[in-house]
């Protein structure tokens, strides 16, 4: 047989031409100089709020100590997050939705000390939020208060609280409100919870998922959301769209933060990291905060104008007698078989 | 090993290279795949039986697994229809941009799936361009059962229409002519003679497409609504197990539908070695 | 195949086809079938990725994270399509030229990774290399990070493309069977030789093809990598994760600019495997006559 070098080498060299010059351009596009680099691992509605801080966190450590940081970002649900941690995503400091996923890497990798949320003021939550109610421009189905969300043929768009963290506060504002109403009665708080979660037709895995269901694909009469993401959905989607409900009671979400110590000690970026979180509770971090719709821990150092929009309602905390604290709650309701899991069965 | 150990095992060739060919092939199947999957199973083993049937049993663990399967097989099954009926007109009749036609086949196999999943979420949700016909007359595709369908339908085409068509092109028209000739209706002549030839190849397609709608994760959640015990696939049920810090369940449901896949080839693949024995002694 | 190339109903118009009227009705239902599951899909992916302007378009794909995305994609299927295409190689070679036992066995062990979910692909790799896998513990002492880096995003990668080479290889191969290599051997031929002057050519165009849908594969993969990457923005998300952040970021536009040069990628894969098959056709029908 003839050989067929000459035709096997067009092709041939062509691809691998190809491949080297991808290699290359791959290789090329290093990242920008860096003194030291730390990995914030978040939950998904604080992308925005982190960018501008990083920023200023950036500039303010140069000052500081000449070096250049630059903080890499990492979003998700905040459970999702919490796993990657726990199976060994190398974060520096961990920004999540609530206490449960940060005391679940503290059981499960020992990176955290069990002490964290004392580390830093204010149960280590520089920030909080509460949830509102999304509804379409002119509120169409007139919805005011929980009591609305369980009447029939009104559709309420939430995230799964098994995956979400955001969602996990929906369901326990929903709770206390019930709880408030019925005063106390259990079986009749789970009910008014069970009706609710009949309503929803699309069960997200995030918080995220949840506000591009309800205003890009148009499901849904109400969007129960983060504060801050409401806020965001109507700044970034368009305020002819969709309006903010504040309910009559809602509860105070606080999303803590925590130092990864176990991860920073064996990285060395344990000074940089404590300060990245430190200089969350300064004046100017506390005005981007309370910029980027997220309800700061210190209002006096925010901007009068940003603290406006907050409307004023009653807020239940975590720690309220009837629910006693994540380390309650969490088991109680979220676990394999618990409150949640017995209300909630669709198509059964 | 001896040189007739070597021999009984394997054919005595001219050809050189046996050894490193084989050899680099084994070590790296073993690296890639073997071992990693061994691990799946090694967890699964090291569970016990009476977790391991807790979390197969567990109701949401079922109608995932329900929905998969079940959602796979209608899909590859329209997909073998349809499938059969692409390949036959590609193969057999000629029309303007027959050419282009054939090479769109493959696009699934090339688009990724989460740029499909995004595509059709955008087409098929009540706003969408095919969605908002659909829901003035009541049906909903986006964030239901349907919308898994559609997109398993789109992923799995090209099994078919790949496996079909050289079958049909290598195909003796001459058998054909002669049962015309013989007085047999065109449909007959189909029914009887074409269709029983391509049944192999329809059995691989469909098992084909089946195989890849099980797994399919990326183009499904974007459109699915992944509601518990409704539309939740089985591969979104093992990111969320994830997501739950319950890697038991997450390695389970692996490996149930790891199990499940293999003895569907497994059976489909026997029955495809029974058709071609069947055939060549019919 | 050679002899009816362009097989057509004007060369058969007698009794062995249909009726014009069923073949018009056929042709039809098989093109109105494809437009609404394959056509429609892409063209949404430009529609919406063109709707606000071209300038709108150009600056979401010039944002700095996606140029990440791209370079990382571009990174990942530069490492395991190279390593696919020497498997396959290797793979096919072994299975077509010798006859041993156990062979069909090994077919089904290549194809393995074919029947198992992306998703399952990623978690494999958890349960090895995680914190709480089998080998995390020694790989974090020695401070080797394979998941939630690079290394796990290609080794994930490498495990969904697996078989795409070495199963386009090896049916060619089979049916081309060994005289060739043995003339070639018989002349005194070395078996490097061999292989580089009389194998590789008789099997470019499958190997060609394997390459093209491999390199797609890997560079829209999606549930493997999702499980692996870890998603820190400019490091470790690929296009198609980017896809997905950017969908969740209210960034539509942006979403389905990335998604469009994806499906852009996905076209011209398809136009370079439908060129060669065009041009080269007639040696394409020799290599199979074999």
């Amino acid at each position: 047989m003839v050989p067929i070098t000459t035709h096997l080498a067009r092709p041939v060299r062509r691809l691998a031409a190809a491949a080297i010059f991808g290699l290359a351009a791959a290789l090329s596009g290093a990242p920008a100089f860096a003194d030291v680099t730390i990995l914030n691992v978040s939950y998904d509605p604080t992308r925005e709020l982190y960018k501008a801080y990083d920023e200023a966190f950036a500039a303010y450590w140069k000052e500081k100590t000449g070096e250049t940081v630059i903080v890499d970002q990492s979003h998700g649900g905040s459970g999702a997050q919490a796993r990657a941690v726990i199976d060994g995503l190398n974060a520096d400091v961990v920004t999540l939705a609530l206490a449960a996923d940060i005391d679940a890497v503290v059981s499960k990798s020992g990176k955290i000390p069990a002490n964290w949320a004392t580390l830093l003021p204010a149960n280590s939550t520089p920030y909080t939020s509460t949830i509102v109610f999304l509804v379409r421009k002119g509120n169409p189905k007139g919805i005011k208060d929980w009591d609305d969300l369980v009447k029939d043929g009104i559709q309420v768009v939430t995230p799964n609280p098994k995956t979400s963290g955001g969602a996990r506060w929906n369901y326990l504002a929903a709770w206390a409100y019930a709880n408030a109403k019925f005063g106390g009665d259990e079986a009749k708080t789970r009910e008014f919870v069970g009706k609710l979660y009949k309503n929803v037709p699309v069960l997200d895995s995030g918080a995220r998922g949840s506000t591009t269901t309800f205003a890009q694909r148009g499901i849904g009469d109400v969007l129960l959301a983060w504060e801050n993401e409401a806020f965001l959905a109507i700044n970034e989607l368009g305020p002819d769209q969709f309006e903010i409900v504040t309910p009559s009671l809602s509860i105070k979400a606080e999303p803590p933060v925590a130092l990864v110590k176990g991860n920073t000690d064996a990285k060395g970026t344990t000074k940089v990291a404590e300060a990245y979180l430190e200089y969350l509770y300064s004046d100017p971090a506390q005005k981007i905060i309370a910029k980027n719709y997220y309800r700061p821990e210190k209002p006096e150092a925010a901007d009068p104008e940003d603290l406006k929009r907050f409307a004023d309602l009653k807020l239940v905390t975590i720690d309220d007698p009837q629910f006693g604290g994540w380390a309650k709650v969490q088991p109680a309701h979220f676990a394999d078989g618990g409150i949640f899991d017995q209300i909630y069965k669709p198509g059964q | 090993m001896t040189a007739t150990a070597i021999s009984a095992w394997r054919k005595p060739s001219v050809i050189p290279g046996f050894g490193l060919a084989l050899g680099f092939t084994l070590a790296y199947l073993s690296l890639i795949v073997l071992i990693p999957l061994g691990g799946l199973v090694l967890r699964t083993v090291g569970m016990g039986w009476p977790q391991f049937l807790a979390i197969a049993l567990d109701p949401r663990t079922l109608a995932a697994l329900r929905l998969s399967f079940g959602a796979s097989a209608i899909a590859a099954a329209v997909n073998t229809v349809f499938g059969l009926i692409v390949a036959w007109v590609l193969v057999r009749y000629d029309f303007p941009g027959r050419k282009i036609v054939d090479a769109v086949v493959d696009l699934p196999f090339a688009l990724p799936t989460a740029v499909a999943g995004i595509a059709l979420t955008a087409i098929y949700a009540p706003n969408g361009w095919v969605g908002q016909y659909a829901s003035a007359f009541g049906i909903k595709i986006a964030y239901t059962p349907v919308g898994v369908f559609i997109a398993l339908v789109f992923i799995g085409l090209p099994f078919v229409v790949r496996t079909v068509q050289p079958v049909l092109e290598d195909m003796d028209r001459e058998v054909e002519e002669m049962a015309a000739t013989l007085g047999a209706q065109r449909w007959t002549t189909v029914r009887r003679v074409v269709l029983p030839t391509l049944v192999p190849a329809l059995l691989t397609g469909f098992a084909l497409a089946f195989a890849r709608a099980v797994g399919e994760y990326g183009s499904v959640i974007f459109i699915a609504g992944n509601i518990p015990y409704v539309s939740e696939i089985a591969p979104l049920l093992i990111v969320i197990r994830l997501t739950e810090f319950n890697y038991a369940a997450a390695t389970a449901v692996a490996s149930i539908m790891l199990a499940l896949s293999f003895v569907l080839l497994f059976a489909i693949n026997l029955l495809q070695a029974w058709s071609r024995r069947r055939l060549s002694h019919g | 195949m050679a002899d009816v190339a362009v097989p057509s109903g004007a060369v058969f118009t007698g009794a062995a086809t249909e009726k014009r009227a069923v073949r018009i009705a056929l042709t039809t239902v098989a093109l109105v079938f494809l437009a609404i599951f394959l056509l429609l899909p892409l063209v949404s992916v430009f529609y919406e990725a063109f709707r606000s302007g071209f300038g709108v378009f150009l600056k979401a794909i010039s944002d700095r994270d996606t140029l990440a995305a791209v370079r990382l994609t571009v990174l990942v299927a530069a490492v395991s399509v190279p390593a696919n295409l020497i498997f396959g190689l290797a793979a096919s070679w072994a299975i077509a030229k010798y006859e041993f036992r156990g062979k069909s066995f090994l077919i089904t062990l290549i194809d393995l990774p074919f029947s198992v979910s992306p998703v399952t692909s990623g978690l494999i790799y958890v349960l090895l290399f995680g914190a709480h896998g089998y080998l995390g513990p020694f790989l974090q002492s020695h401070g080797i990070q394979v998941i939630f880096a690079v290394p796990g995003i290609v080794l994930a990668t490498i495990f969904v493309t697996f078989p795409f080479i070495a199963r386009e290889l090896i049916p060619i191969m089979q049916a081309q069977g060994t005289q060739d290599e043995e003339a070639a051997l018989s002349l005194g031929a070395s078996g490097w030789r061999v292989f580089f002057r009389v194998t590789l050519p008789n099997v470019k165009w499958a190997l060609l093809y394997g390459v093209l849908l491999c390199n797609a594969r890997a560079m829209g993969e999606f549930g493997a990598v999702s499980v692996v990457s870890g998603h820190i923005r400019g490091k470790t998300n690929t296009m198609p994760l980017q896809v997905e952040i950017l969908y969740n970021e209210y960034s539509y536009q942006a979403a389905f600019g990335v998604a469009s040069l994806l499906a852009l990628l996905a076209l011209v894969t398809l136009i370079i495997k439908t060129v060669l098959e065009w041009r080269y056709a007639e040696e394409i029908a020799a290599t199979r006559r074999h």
